[in-house]
């Protein structure tokens, strides 16, 4: 078993993804074949292979230090569930 | 630190430090970084994580870093990697902030600080890039509101985080290691490193050991101090606090701990341990970051004279006090305004650093030249001018704009300090107070001063009050 249904919960849990145990053990039969798929690279020896973060490697695009303002505010206002005149309205945070 | 029983405790202090890079737009997309504006009004699609956006690195973000590397004497890496940091939070519309793990831009450097006359060698584990996150505002600050105000203006803004070895052993360490790190990010005009507007934040972790042990002690981490004095004052009340609760017998919890300038105490944040787990993953939006050896020595050629060489510098070229010279390097341009004082005219470099000290604030407003400091301190050389005159031909050239000699000419400032000139003033003031001059000549060797405030009195303060008293003693004598 690749994976447990305690760690599928907890990954759920950072994910703020709620499921019912039905779900959840769905989930960790489905994970664990995934991730025993993958596993299969195991047999490989990658000893002296680099390890890699991207599959394509090439230069790194840059864009110069300038600015363009976006000029639609209303367009990102819009999408938010609620705001209060310029600003997002989040549910609040409690910090104590 | 020692108890009753003798045991001697040392603590361990490890800085991170956030400094916002001074750039024009922002890390990944071409909104202003600047701060101030009203709110959400410095947003796009790409900073706010609308879906199907692309980040592009900013070039600039990239050289300012590697900059900074080369100034700390860090290993820039010719290839690092972006990563995204996973965590819920409403000032962080993507759910992720991109920054940097496994693979930061630099590592491995140093500072050297000095601290009561010795040299430290602080070391730096990294240095990496990342992006800020937006600002919350806690609307109608009562205890029951149920929502915060998000502005994502400052999403994005990029950020470069320095993080030293855990070599500091004092707070006054931990407070020359941050002045010198700031000034170095100021001189490369990388960062403005102003603390209290958090373009140049600290947190500390700190923790405490008895001393001669090696193992470290379970530490905590300090946040909220936006003042270099807040910093110490905090590490002070921490190492103090640890080294209580473990004579006491108790443990130290690891856990983040908030300043409260205030109260002046650390304040434990309970239960935020627990949701660490940021699940780092390479961003496959951006593509690693290349800088080549090209890149870096062509980088490493606008790499100022830095903080610590230009003490050193000034020092041994002018001889001036250490202290002095480390008040003049803590600003390139009251430094350079210095050196050119003193190539103006080539006068006593200790009067024309003093000089420079007491103006440091209208130096710094660009409100003076050289030359008007040059011209001053060679009339007090020369006796041209008093004391109390340079001072007020310098606020009065920073009032008018007038070349001081200019000055000094029209309002009649320039001070007698030829003794011919004065004897007669002299004689008036010794026929004027006979019964002083009998006291005088009786013994009482403190009336000389009388004499000479007589003097100043009479030549509404021209007067060289060394010659007057030279002019006074051969007279009365």
């Amino acid at each position: 078993m690749a994976i447990t249904r305690e760690e599928v919960l907890h990954v759920a849990r950072l994910a703020r993804l709620s499921m019912s145990p039905a779900e959840a053990d769905k989930m960790r039969e489905q994970l664990d074949n995934i991730l025993a798929y993958i596993r299969q690279l195991d047999r490989l020896d990658t000893a002296d292979v680099v390890p890699t973060s991207h599959a394509v490697e090439m230069g790194t695009p840059f864009r110069d230090d300038s600015v363009h303002p976006f000029e639609e505010k209303e367009e990102i206002l819009k999408n938010a569930p609620d705001r209060e005149g310029d600003f997002f309205r989040v549910p609040r945070i409690i910090e104590d | 630190m020692r108890d009753n029983q003798g045991m001697e405790f040392e603590a361990v202090i490890g800085l991170e430090v956030h400094a916002q890079l001074a750039t024009e737009s922002k890390i990944f997309c071409a909104c202003p970084a600047a701060f101030g504006a009203p709110p959400n009004e410095n947003t796009c699609p790409v900073c706010t994580g609308m879906p199907g956006v692309l980040p592009v690195l900013n070039r600039r973000v990239v050289e300012f870093a590697v900059r900074t590397a080369l100034a700390t004497s860090c290993k820039v890496r010719e290839k690092s990697v972006l990563a995204r940091k996973n965590y819920f939070y409403p000032d962080l519309p993507k759910a992720y902030q991109i920054s940097q793990y496994e693979m930061p831009l630099a590592v491995s450097g140093h500072i050297d600080i000095e601290v009561e006359g010795e040299t430290r060698r602080i070391g730096i584990t990294r240095i990496h890039l990342e992006e800020d996150a937006g600002k919350l505002v806690h609307a109608g600050a009562f205890a029951g509101a149920q929502t915060s105000l998000a502005d994502l203006n400052r999403c994005s803004v990029p950020l470069m985080e320095i993080v030293s070895e855990p070599d500091m052993r004092t707070p006054e360490e931990g407070g020359a290691y941050l002045r010198r790190l700031r000034d170095i990010l100021v001189y490369l005009e990388v960062c403005d490193g102003n603390m209290e507007e958090g373009s140049f934040r600290c947190d500390a972790n700190v923790s405490v050991r008895p001393k001669g042990q090696k193992e470290f002690g379970i530490r905590a981490e300090l946040k909220n101090m936006n003042s270099f004095r807040n910093v110490e004052k905090a590490l002070e009340y921490e190492i103090r606090r640890q080294t209580e609760v473990t004579l006491d017998g108790g443990t130290i919890v690891q856990e983040t701990r908030l300043w409260d300038a205030d109260a002046g105490v650390t304040v434990s944040m309970r239960g935020k341990e627990e949701a660490h787990d940021y699940r780092y993953f390479p961003d496959p939006d951006l593509l690693p970051i290349h800088v080549d050896q090209a890149w870096v020595e062509e980088l490493e050629k606008t790499i100022p004279e830095l903080p610590g060489e230009k003490v050193a510098r000034l020092v041994s070229r002018y001889g001036i006090p250490r202290y002095d010279a480390e008040l003049l390097s803590s600003s390139r341009r009251l430094a350079d305004f210095f050196e050119a004082s003193v190539a103006a005219f080539g006068g006593n470099p200790k009067v024309t650093a003093n000089e420079c000290i007491q103006w440091k604030d209208v130096v710094a407003a660009g409100k003076l030249s050289p030359e008007t400091i040059a011209h001053v301190v060679e009339d007090r050389e020369t006796g041209k001018v008093s004391a109390t005159a340079s001072r007020k031909l310098v606020e009065l050239a920073i009032e008018t704009g007038k070349p001081v000699r200019q000055l000094r000419d029209e309002k009649g400032l320039t001070q007698v300090s030829n003794a011919r000139a004065l004897e007669a003033i002299v004689d008036k003031v010794i026929a004027c107070n006979p019964k002083e001059v009998e006291s005088y000549r009786g013994g009482k060797a403190g009336l000389l001063s009388f004499f000479v405030g007589q003097v100043m009195k009479e030549t509404r303060g021209k007067a060289n009050p060394r010659v007057v008293q030279e002019v006074l003693k051969a007279k009365l004598g």
